[in-house]
């Protein structure tokens, strides 16, 4: 994000970063692409879809406030049982099951909010760290509820309004996830781009002096994280749908581990980061699935010391330099 | 009352292990404040030098140990050196993401080269079998980590305390500047600090293998565990590190024997429930 390089006034800064670039709308129509030319990859794509959506919500905490969660999966993990267990035992309607997990990831969040606005570093890693594993292990012997190791037997989702049968082929899903994902999008950006977003970043650099400015360090992070678990839990919900299945590696350690790993992949603390990185990691690892998956952790090993030996800010932050770079040469 | 000792017994040698994998991880993490994940997988490395020593090259089974100590001290300074060095200063994050992509390498690397079964190792027979003291079995093994973690613990305490290496890794890690002004050659001192905490997962590592087993996800699985023990006990307190092994081993030695159901719950529980009572740890000063 570009420093304003004389003094405007705060609203006139903020319409400015609201107002859409181009190649944001290019992007968008892009995402629709798949439905005429990649047909075949259309579960992909709602693949792709979703996990942005989740490391769109790591990206708020961990980007914008700075909270470094390696358990992010709870929320993940929480709104997919929801929405599994919503559809097994009360009815199999897709909105209200996404309404109920949106909820329930959000009340966990809030009530796990209060631990996390008091730490900080290590503590606060391994706070999140324990508080994903807790779950977990809950999930797992819980097995009476959540079918354990099996994974949740039963679920059972309704067509979209009744007509949109979620297919083999993908396209409802494709359809239902790109729109949760792009409405969730325009109300990310609405919130970064807001006075709320401006205080997120100003804790991120330095928590202990933005109170003295007037902006509440733990109270603003109750809220972000809170907004975190919603989102998080929404695309739990998204995949527990589209799938029909849940199972405990949606609250497991490598989920969280993914996340974050394309959320840096694409750039933390900008917007498109998640999002670029999910596209990545993802086409990568379905062409490499041919190999041993084993190997391919190598890959996103040497990846991960590479972004973080060259590529600070990730890929979007590394274009963003070049562009800079080329502006001043000119 | 047998059952209560050995399960007493068996928890106190479970946490003796713990600590010896993880005290080393107290010093590189702990004391020099580096986030540095990839002590699971130094810990990997020590057990594979030393199973690969023992099947392939007959080597006695104590032998190994030195080895596995200085395989892994050695190669770590080396990554200290080029990967570890530039990123002292930097973020939480960036030492997060950097370590645990190696490890990610290392258990690519494991699985490629030993591949992904669990490795057999043969303990010599004086270590095998059990003391009977009254009604409860002893296993000798377990009898044996304990003496060795004891010994690991005095020599480490008293080696920071009272040597002259000792206060300048402790000058050092307290004020760099400082350290520099009074002519201490401070990448010199955290080099070896680094080996020193490396090595120490390369023994640990290397002791585990008979009690928890070997395979290509050791880094990843034992990481957690390690990282529990060193935030409970508190950054860079060797006895704080002790007294959570103790706390962490018992606890899910207990916890398995009396309540089955509740799996790793419990230790998960018993870390959070700490953290929230003393953020810094039991022993933790920052």
């Amino acid at each position: 994000m570009p420093a304003p390089s004389s003094l405007v006034p705060p609203q006139q800064f903020l319409a400015k970063q609201v107002r859409w670039h181009p190649l944001e709308i290019v992007f968008w129509i892009a995402t629709l692409l798949p439905f005429y030319f990649f047909p075949s990859y259309l579960s992909l794509a709602s693949q792709i879809a979703i996990a942005a959506l989740f490391a769109l919500s790591l990206d708020l905490i961990l980007g914008y406030a700075g909270i470094v969660s390696l358990g992010h999966a709870a929320f993940f993990g929480v709104g997919a049982y929801a929405a599994g267990l919503f559809s097994k035992f009360v009815w199999g309607e897709p909105f209200s099951g996404l309404i109920v997990a949106a909820v329930l990831a959000g009340v966990v969040g809030y009530a796990t909010s209060f631990i996390i606005a008091k730490f900080r570093h290590l503590t606060l890693i391994m706070l999140t760290l324990g508080i994903g594993l807790l779950l977990l292990e809950g999930a797992n012997s819980a097995s009476w509820l959540t079918g354990g190791a099996d994974g949740l037997q039963g679920i059972d989702i309704w067509p979209l309004f009744n007509t949109f049968d979620f297919d083999l082929w993908g396209y409802t899903a494709y359809t239902y996830s790109l729109i949760a994902l792009f409405v969730i999008f325009v109300a990310t950006r609405r919130l970064i781009h807001s006075p709320f977003g401006l205080s997120l970043r100003g804790i991120r650099e330095n928590s202990v002096r933005m109170p003295a400015i007037g902006a509440p360090s733990e109270a603003h992070i109750r809220k972000v994280y809170t907004i975190s678990a919603v989102m998080a839990g929404i695309a739990g919900a998204l995949i527990a749908q589209t799938t029909s299945t849940v199972s405990l590696e949606s609250l497991s350690f490598e989920r969280s581990a993914d996340v974050l790993v394309m959320v840096v992949l694409g750039g933390a603390g900008r917007l498109y980061g998640g999002i670029v990185g999910s596209i990545i990691f993802l086409v990568a690892r379905d062409q490499f699935s041919g190999i041993n998956p084993q190997y391919w952790l190598f890959w996103i090993g040497l990846l991960l010391v590479l972004v973080v030996m060259f590529l600070p800010n990730g890929i979007l932050g590394g274009l963003a330099r070049i562009k800079l770079f080329q502006r001043g040469k000119a | 009352m047998g059952p209560f000792v050995a399960v007493l017994f068996d928890g106190f040698a479970y946490g003796m292990l713990l600590f010896l994998i993880s005290v080393g991880l107290s010093v590189t993490l702990g004391m020099m404040n580096f986030v540095n994940l990839a002590h699971g997988a130094f810990a990997m490395l020590g057990a594979y030098v030393t199973v690969t020593l023992m099947n392939s090259f007959g080597w006695p089974f104590l032998a190994t140990l030195p080895l596995a100590f200085i395989v892994a001290g050695v190669v770590s300074v080396g990554f200290e050196q080029t990967l570890f060095r530039p990123l002292y200063r930097a973020s939480d994050l960036d030492q997060v993401l950097l370590t645990i992509g190696l490890v990610f390498m290392a258990v690519a690397a494991v699985s490629y080269v030993f591949g992904t079964e669990s490795q057999p190792i043969h303990i010599p027979d004086y270590l095998r079998g059990f003391i009977t003291v009254g009604s409860a079995n002893f296993a000798v093994y377990r009898i044996f980590l304990v003496v060795v973690a004891l010994l690991v613990s005095v020599l480490l305490i008293a080696g920071l305390e009272y040597t002259r290496f000792g206060a300048q890794i402790r000058a050092a890690v307290d004020n760099q500047r400082m350290a520099r002004g009074l002519g201490i050659d401070v990448n010199r001192i955290f080099a070896y600090t680094f080996a020193l905490g490396s090595g120490l997962a390369g023994l640990g590592g290397a002791l585990a293998i008979e009690v928890v087993g070997l395979d290509h996800s050791f880094a990843l699985i034992y990481l957690i565990v390690m990282l529990i023990i060193v935030s409970v006990g508190g950054l860079g307190s060797i006895s704080g590190s002790f007294v959570a092994a103790i706390v962490i081993g018992i606890s899910d030695t207990a916890g398995k024997y009396y309540f089955p159901y509740l799996g790793a719950f419990l230790i998960y529980l018993v870390m959070i429930a700490v953290l929230l009572w003393r953020p810094a740890g039991l022993f933790g000063k920052r």
